[in-house]
């Protein structure tokens, strides 16, 4: 039930800063990687440590992250 | 820059409504994971709502969408769905529309078990108008219309749905949101009335007056209280005390009623026929 979405390999994580609401969910289920900028929005603020697993863009209510795909 | 992050999405309408931290989005997410698992063909395929946060759901979905009135969003994907049966039909409610002011019409598609999928944004509280309690909130949860806590117990939804005779019945939360794109799915799959609660936040109007946190902690919250049905049915009563079960929860067969009322349809065009012959 819970392999609908496929961890991602590549550390590409995009985050759309004008659809980020500074809500700190991601921020908060994953302390390792995602911080808050000094503006009250997600950044990433250790990439390296990116598992890939998707956790912050399947739980971000605004659709702001996205890893390891190029959107247009 | 990043604007188009999902097919079934409407992106020049980003960013969304509603308030940082606000579970509607998780919920929306799913939707178009599952979506995208049934390879949804968007001309084919309709998106109704009623009224409130949640509804707003079906303007960000690129779909033929009606944004209908409150409570009536069955009544509307039920002629949908009754003049063109190939269509794929999803409803997308509220707590309060689905079982407040569209309670009638949602135990009457559950009876007639119709080809719907219904999916509905269970966040405990009428959102869109200031958090006046509604018929899931929670016993004892305060609510503007309920300012020591409601006295009322709550409806549990899937019993409802499947004692009204929906064939398959599931419930998810935003914290388990790949399950909940696959309860989707599976309702989807369904041929019959399917129901899937999914359990979300609504941290302005619900959580800030029951000391509930932000959009995070009440995420932790249905991660701590939601428990697959597979263990919850092995739990004791005592167990469950406060939790709720989260996964398929029922699912059978029955007579569908678009199905039904086509045989009908042909019968009386055939009988029509035979009668002009004679
Ligand atoms: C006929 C009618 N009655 C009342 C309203 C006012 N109204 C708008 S949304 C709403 C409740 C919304 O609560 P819910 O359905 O739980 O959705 P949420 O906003 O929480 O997502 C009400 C009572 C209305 N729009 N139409
Ligand atoms: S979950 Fe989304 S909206 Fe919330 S802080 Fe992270 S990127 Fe921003
Ligand atoms: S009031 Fe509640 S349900 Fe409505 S957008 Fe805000 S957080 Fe979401």
């Amino acid at each position: 039930m819970l392999e609908t979405t496929p961890p991602r390999n590549s550390k590409n994580i995009q985050i759309n800063k004008s659809w980020c609401k500074g809500c700190g969910i991601c921020t908060g289920l994953c302390t390792k990687v995602l911080a808050m900028d000094g503006g009250g929005k997600a950044i990433a603020a250790n990439p390296s440590l990116c598992t890939g697993c998707r956790l912050c863009e399947t739980h971000c209510p605004d659709f702001a992250i996205s890893i390891g795909v190029d959107v247009n | 820059m990043q604007n188009k992050v999902n097919k079934y999405l409407r992106s020049e309408m980003l960013p969304h409504i509603w308030c940082p931290g606000c579970g509607n989005g998780i919920v929306l997410g799913a939707l178009t994971r599952a979506f995208g698992l049934l390879d949804c063909d968007q001309d084919n395929t309709v998106v109704v709502s009623g009224i409130g946060c949640s509804s707003r759901a079906s303007g960000y979905l690129d779909f033929s969408t009606l944004h209908t009135t409150h409570g009536r969003a069955l009544a509307f994907a039920t002629g949908i769905k009754l003049a063109r049966p190939e269509l794929k039909v999803f409803v997308i409610m509220g707590d309060g529309d689905s079982t407040g002011i569209g309670g009638n019409h949602f135990i009457h598609a559950a009876r007639r078990n119709i080809d719907l999928t219904a999916i509905i944004f269970n966040n405990s509280i009428y959102g869109m108008t200031g958090g006046q309690s509604s018929p899931l909130s929670p016993l004892n949860s305060k609510a503007t219309t309920a300012p020591q806590g409601t006295l009322e117990r709550p409806f549990d939804l899937p019993e409802l749905a499947r004692a009204a005779g929906a064939t398959y019945v599931a419930r998810g939360t935003t914290y388990h949101a790949n399950m909940l794109t696959q309860l989707i799915k599976n309702g989807a799959d369904h041929k019959g009335f399917s129901v899937v609660e999914a359990i979300t936040a609504c941290p302005i109007s619900y959580g800030r007056r029951n000391k509930m946190g932000n959009g995070y902690d009440m995420l932790l919250w249905q991660k701590e209280h939601g428990i697959p049905v597979e263990r919850a049915r092995k739990l004791e009563p005592s167990e469950m005390e406060g939790k709720f079960a989260i996964g398929e929860l029922h699912k059978s067969d029955a007579p569908e009623f678009t199905d039904i009322y086509e045989r009908f349809i042909d019968e009386k065009q055939i009988n029509h026929r035979e009668a002009k012959k004679a």
